[in-house]
C-alpha cells in the first residue's frame, strides 16, 4: 500500500482533466437556454456515440496496414444484435454476449 | 425526503423517479462494471501500481478506458504531460455525454446537476438516454440511484482486481470484455426502437455514415479520437437530413 507524491499529483491531474468536461456542461446548461439546432444536434448524440462505441470494437486496427473487422469480435456482434432486437432486453443481451464470445473464443 | 423544489416538479410515487428504480436499471450494467474492473485491477497490478494506487486512479479517474491508458503510457515512460493530455482527449465524449443529459436536469440545484455530472459514465449515460427517450423525463434521485450502485461496483470490482493480482485467469477467456460491447448494443437498440417509423430510417442511415467514417478515420487517428470526431460529424449530418 505505497504510492509517492509524483503519482498522486499525476493521478489529481488526470482526475481533473476527466472531471471538468462532465461537469461544465452540467453547469452552463442551467443558465444558458440552448438554441434549438444545438438541441437537435444533441438529439443525434444518443445514437451516434453509442454505435461509435460499437464500431469501435469490431474494426481491428492493431494488425496489418489496412483496417478490417475484427472477426472473433463480429461473429459474436451478430448474434447478439438479433438477441437485443428480439428480446429488447439489456440483462438477456448481455449475458448472452458474454457466453457467446466465450464459446467463438473457444472454438478459433 | 423530497425537498419542496423537487415536490413541485416530480410526481413522488411514480417508479420512475426513485433510487431504488435507479438502482434497478442499474443491474443490467453490472456485469460490465465488474468484469472490466477486475480486469483493470489485474492490469494495474501487472503494470506495477499498488492497490493505492489503483484505488485512487478507480476513486478519481472513473473512466475504465482512461485507467486503463493510464497503466500503457506509465509502462512506457511516458512524462506526465503527456499522460494528462491524452487522458483529457480519451475522456472528451464525456463532455458530449454530458452535455446531452444536462437539459433534462436544469431543475436541480447547481450541487446535485455537478454530483450527476461527477459520475457520468458511457454506461450510465446509455441507461440515461434510454430511460429518457422510453419514458420522456429523467429523475435526480433515479439518476443518483443509477450512478451510486455503478461508482460502488466500480470500485469494489477493480480493487479486488488489484487484490488478486495474477492469480485471476484471462477475463477475455470468458468473453467477459464482451459484456460492454453487448450493453451498447442492446442501448442502441433500446434507442432505436423508442423512435418513431418515420425516424428510423433516417437513424440507420446516420450508423451507416457512422461505419463509414469510422473506419476511415481509424487510418488518421487513434480509435478514441476516431469515436469523438465521427459522432460530431455525424450528428451534423443529422441536423442537415433532417426533414
Amino acid at each position: 500500500m505505497t504510492t509517492t507524491a509524483t503519482m498522486v499529483w499525476l493521478i489529481i491531474g488526470c482526475a481533473l482533466v476527466t472531471w471538468l468536461p462532465r461537469i461544465i456542461p452540467f453547469m452552463f446548461v442551467r443558465s444558458v437556454k440552448l438554441p434549438e439546432v444545438v438541441l437537435k444536434w444533441l438529439s443525434f448524440i444518443p445514437i451516434c456515440i453509442l454505435s461509435a462505441l460499437v464500431i469501435e470494437n469490431l474494426l481491428d486496427t492493431e494488425n496489418g496496414k489496412i483496417v478490417t473487422l475484427n472477426w472473433p469480435v463480429f461473429i459474436t456482434f451478430v448474434p447478439t444484435l438479433m438477441i437485443a432486437l428480439v428480446t429488447k432486453s439489456l440483462s438477456i443481451t448481455v449475458v448472452a454476449g458474454v457466453i457467446i464470445m466465450a464459446a467463438v473464443r473457444f472454438f478459433m | 425526503m423530497t425537498s419542496t423544489t423537487d415536490f413541485q416538479n416530480e410526481t413522488v410515487n411514480t417508479p420512475d423517479d426513485s433510487f431504488l428504480q435507479g438502482v434497478k436499471d442499474c443491474i443490467p450494467t453490472l456485469l460490465g462494471y465488474i468484469s472490466i474492473g477486475l480486469a483493470f485491477g489485474v492490469v494495474g497490478s501487472a503494470s506495477g501500481l499498488s492497490v493505492l494506487e489503483i484505488a485512487l486512479l478507480t476513486i478519481l479517474i472513473y473512466a475504465g478506458s482512461a485507467q486503463f491508458i493510464f497503466c500503457a503510457l506509465l509502462l512506457t515512460n511516458s512524462p506526465a504531460s503527456a499522460i494528462i493530455v491524452t487522458i483529457f482527449v480519451v475522456n472528451l465524449r464525456h463532455l458530449l455525454m454530458s452535455l446531452t443529459l444536462a437539459p433534462h436536469f436544469t431543475r436541480y440545484s447547481m450541487l446535485r446537476n455537478v454530483g450527476f455530472g461527477t459520475l457520468l459514465t458511457d454506461e450510465t449515460f446509455g441507461v440515461a438516454v434510454t430511460k429518457q427517450m422510453q419514458t420522456g423525463k429523467l429523475y435526480g434521485k433515479w439518476m443518483d440511484g443509477l450512478n451510486i450502485t455503478a461508482y460502488s461496483f466500480w470500485i469494489v470490482s477493480c480493487v479486488t482486481g488489484a487484490y488478486l493480482g495474477q492469480w485471476v485467469a484471462n477475463p477475455e477467456k470468458w468473453g467477459l470484455d464482451f459484456a460492454l460491447i453487448a450493453m451498447f448494443v442492446a442501448l442502441l437498440v433500446l434507442q432505436l426502437s423508442s423512435v418513431g417509423k418515420s425516424k428510423i430510417m433516417h437513424y440507420l442511415m446516420l450508423i451507416g455514415y457512422m461505419f463509414v467514417i469510422m473506419y476511415g478515420l481509424s487510418y488518421i487517428v487513434p480509435s478514441h479520437v476516431a469515436v469523438l470526431l465521427s459522432t460530431m460529424i455525424v450528428a451534423t449530418i443529422g441536423v442537415v437530413t433532417d426533414k
